[in-house]
């Protein structure tokens, strides 16, 4: 039988791996990519605690994290989009005329 | 049976994430983001939170995925991604804070104990019925703020794409390409 722990441990394993994409990724549209795998790892984490724990308030958290990252998608791409025609690169690193 | 359907899921999805996290290629990270997601609804099945896998398949899978493969169109998404990295500081300092964050994501099952459950699963309601139950009451109001969002997100996606549609860099010749930056730097 497959405890509570079990599925906290892939939710940390697939946020660790999230993150470790948002910092070493220099390219936009990745790391939106690991954002998404962030989202999906939270997610999985309510959604465990939710059924071991008997109570729907976890899923509910996740809907509104799908809510959320669908928008997020949304307005981002549109962004990325008008970057991509602006500039034509998709590279952090060519975005820096922010630095003082 | 839900033992080796677990660790199947489990092992797939951690190799499949960390496909789309290593990979070169855009086109490979984003189906192998997206085989990811279905395999994860099944995990949402086997917790019988029914209703989330499929809003999971449908939104994810069906909506984000299919957003992002069209945005490929505006990209340049066939080569490889160049990259350079340097190790830094700041890698440092969000190590240990993902080391403080997986202790605490360990150790929060410990302290729901004795929490009572808000809005334990109903007798005889399946799980949809149970969710729709909970979501259109206890829930109302944040389901209306995310529709709300959702719409401004939909506005704002069309506004941002959807802006100088009518010329478009790539189908440009050279010479129209400089006429066209040219004023843009006016």
């Amino acid at each position: 039988m497959i405890g509570l722990g079990h599925y906290l441990i892939l939710a940390s394993i697939l946020f660790a791996i999230g993150l470790v994409g948002v910092i070493r990724r220099k390219n936009l549209l990745m790391l939106f990519f690991a954002t998404e795998i962030m989202l999906n790892a939270a997610n999985v984490a309510f959604a465990a605690i939710s059924s071991y724990h008997n109570d729907l308030t976890g899923q509910m958290f996740a809907f509104f994290i799908v809510a959320v990252a669908a928008s997020e998608v949304a307005v981002g791409l549109g962004l990325l989009i008008l970057l991509y025609k602006k500039y034509g690169s998709l590279d952090l690193d060519d975005y820096t005329m922010l630095k003082g | 049976m839900e033992t080796f359907a677990f660790y199947f899921l489990a092992i797939s999805i951690t190799i499949l994430f960390t496909i789309t996290v290593w990979s070169k290629n855009i086109l490979n990270a984003m189906t192998a983001l997206a085989a990811g997601m279905i395999l994860i609804s099944g995990l949402f099945f086997i917790l019988r939170a029914d209703f989330l896998g499929v809003v999971q398949l449908i939104v994810y899978v069906g909506a984000v995925m299919a957003l992002y493969a069209f945005g490929m169109m505006f990209f340049d998404a066939t080569g490889t991604v160049k990259e350079k990295n340097r190790p830094n500081f700041t890698v440092l300092l969000l190590g240990v804070l993902t080391a403080v964050l997986l202790v605490g994501i360990f150790t929060a099952p410990t302290l729901i104990n004795g929490v009572p459950s808000f809005y334990p699963e109903m007798a005889g309601a399946t799980n949809p019925q149970a969710v729709g139950l909970v979501l259109f009451t206890k829930y109302l109001v944040p389901f209306e703020v995310a529709a709300i969002m959702l719409l401004v997100a939909m506005i704002a996606g069309i506004i941002l794409a959807g802006k100088k549609m009518d010329n478009s860099i790539s189908r440009m010749s050279e010479e129209e390409l400089k006429a066209q930056l040219e004023k843009d730097s006016k």
